[in-house]
């Protein structure tokens, strides 16, 4: 816990993570540029021919999609215990983030559901439960920016995110129960082919980076943005 | 708490409000009985998930804005048991008398009887966690001027599953499969939200006091 408090200052986290972002941000260009080459050479599915290489994108923005929602709960409690303000901007920097990845992941979805369902859009429990998804992010960021003043917003996003993350797997329970089509979960159940899991675990950690590259820079932005608001208010009284 | 519900007693507007928007999905979509009896219980759970939220911005609202809000908050009673209350008298002013007038409307969709009996209990269920869900997202929004916008955004995505387990019911009992699994669901969901969402509920409220 200590350590976590002393990189919760927010100019150790300045110091730090100025230090790290640039080794990330090159961490997750390579693993763009390795994961998108072996999915592009991947040799066709016998089933879904070269449409599989639509995997390689979709499903790890699915995987960060929900993670990123994690990452909100996690500083939600921070905040919501320790009343850190440092959580409050991680958690409000991270919103956004996990609106457009969601969105990310229904688009590539529908894209990809065209030539394998005949249909951009089919209500199956998943696809429905990240339009759902993305419907709690869509709240969560009007909360936060309908209240004025910061600290209120901060407590009332952090309840919010809180009852969220319980209503969550309720919500994907009662929508699978609701209607099934979309094909089970294949990575662990070690159904899927070498070949395609290489490119498909090398594109989840980048899109992994690629979130928390977008995150700290966010965060960044607005721990400036918030010294730069006192600064001014200093130099106006 | 009786003049909690008197002053939110909207349970009129509600009604009528329940019942226009049943009676303009038949306009829209045509009078094919059929289909009809097929989506009676979806679009009257959504009508009665929009009815109840017709009045849930005012759950706190008007206490908070005479400042009587504050007195409650100091009073000796706990904040969570005024949060109860407070579900209580919403679901006895929306959710209760929206109950009730479901098996007329359902009649007018043409829902055979039995299914009409279990959209009935459905909405007897699930409108308390309709209520006590939408009293989380009133005391979120309580200090804003325009809180009745985002107040739907907030709590139509936490409430699918008691639309999802409600109407699966009933549309199961269609297909002649027995509605028990729903209904303990339905139940499930809506135990769990009214005993959670007090305390979620009076923390938000503190908070919006707090100043």
């Amino acid at each position: 816990m200590n350590v976590l408090f002393r990189y919760a200052n927010p100019h150790e986290f300045m110091r730090l993570s100025g230090a790290v972002l640039p080794f990330i941000a090159i961490s997750t260009a390579l693993c763009f540029a390795i994961g998108l080459y072996l999915g592009f050479s991947v040799p066709p599915d016998y089933q879904q021919g070269t449409t599989v290489t639509l995997m390689f994108i979709h499903v790890p923005a699915d995987v960060v999609a929900e993670l990123a929602y994690g990452a909100i709960a996690v500083c939600s409690l921070l905040s919501l215990v320790w009343r850190h303000p440092l959580a409050d901007i991680a958690a409000r920097a991270a919103a956004p983030l996990g609106a457009l990845f969601t969105a990310l992941a229904i688009i590539t979805g529908a894209l990809w559901g065209k030539p394998m369902w005949g249909t951009y859009w089919v209500w199956d429990a998943r696809l429905t439960s990240f339009l759902l998804l993305l419907f709690l992010y869509l709240g969560y960021m009007a909360l936060w920016n309908a209240m004025e003043d910061e600290t209120r917003a901060a407590r009332a996003c952090s309840i919010l995110a809180l009852i969220g993350l319980a209503d969550i797997p309720i919500i994907k329970f009662s929508v699978d129960w609701w209607n099934t089509l979309h094909q089970g979960e294949s990575i662990m159940s070690g159904k899927i082919a070498t070949v395609y899991l290489a490119p498909l675990l090398i594109m989840m950690l980048g899109y992994a980076l690629l979130f928390l590259t977008l995150w700290m820079v966010r965060i960044r932005t607005a721990v400036l943005e918030r010294r730069a608001r006192t600064l001014m208010r200093e130099a106006a009284s | 708490m009786k003049l909690a519900a008197r002053s939110g007693g909207s349970a009129a507007l509600a009604l009528s409000f329940f019942a226009l928007v049943a009676t303009l999905v038949p306009l829209g979509v045509g009078a094919d009985l059929q289909l009809l009896a097929r989506m009676a219980s979806g679009v009257l759970w959504v009508a009665a998930v929009l009815a109840a939220l017709l009045s849930l911005d005012r759950l706190f609202q008007g206490d908070f804005e005479d400042g009587s809000l504050d007195m409650i908050a100091l009073a000796p009673l706990p904040l969570e048991l005024t949060a109860l209350a407070k579900i209580a008298a919403h679901w006895l002013s929306t959710g209760l008398p929206l109950t009730l007038l479901s098996p007329l409307l359902a009649l007018l969709f043409n829902l055979p009887g039995a299914a009409s009996a279990i959209l009935l209990v459905s909405l007897l269920i699930g409108t308390p966690a309709v209520s006590a869900i939408g009293a989380i997202g009133a005391s979120l929004t309580l200090s804003l001027k325009r809180g009745g916008l985002i107040l739907p955004l907030i709590i139509l995505p936490l409430l699918s599953p008691a639309v999802i387990f409600g109407a699966g019911a009933v549309s199961g009992v269609l297909d002649g499969t027995p509605a028990n699994g729903a209904l303990g669901l339905l139940a499930a969901f809506a135990v769990a939200a009214v005993l959670l969402s007090p305390f979620a509920a009076a923390a938000s409220v503190r908070l919006n006091l707090s100043s």
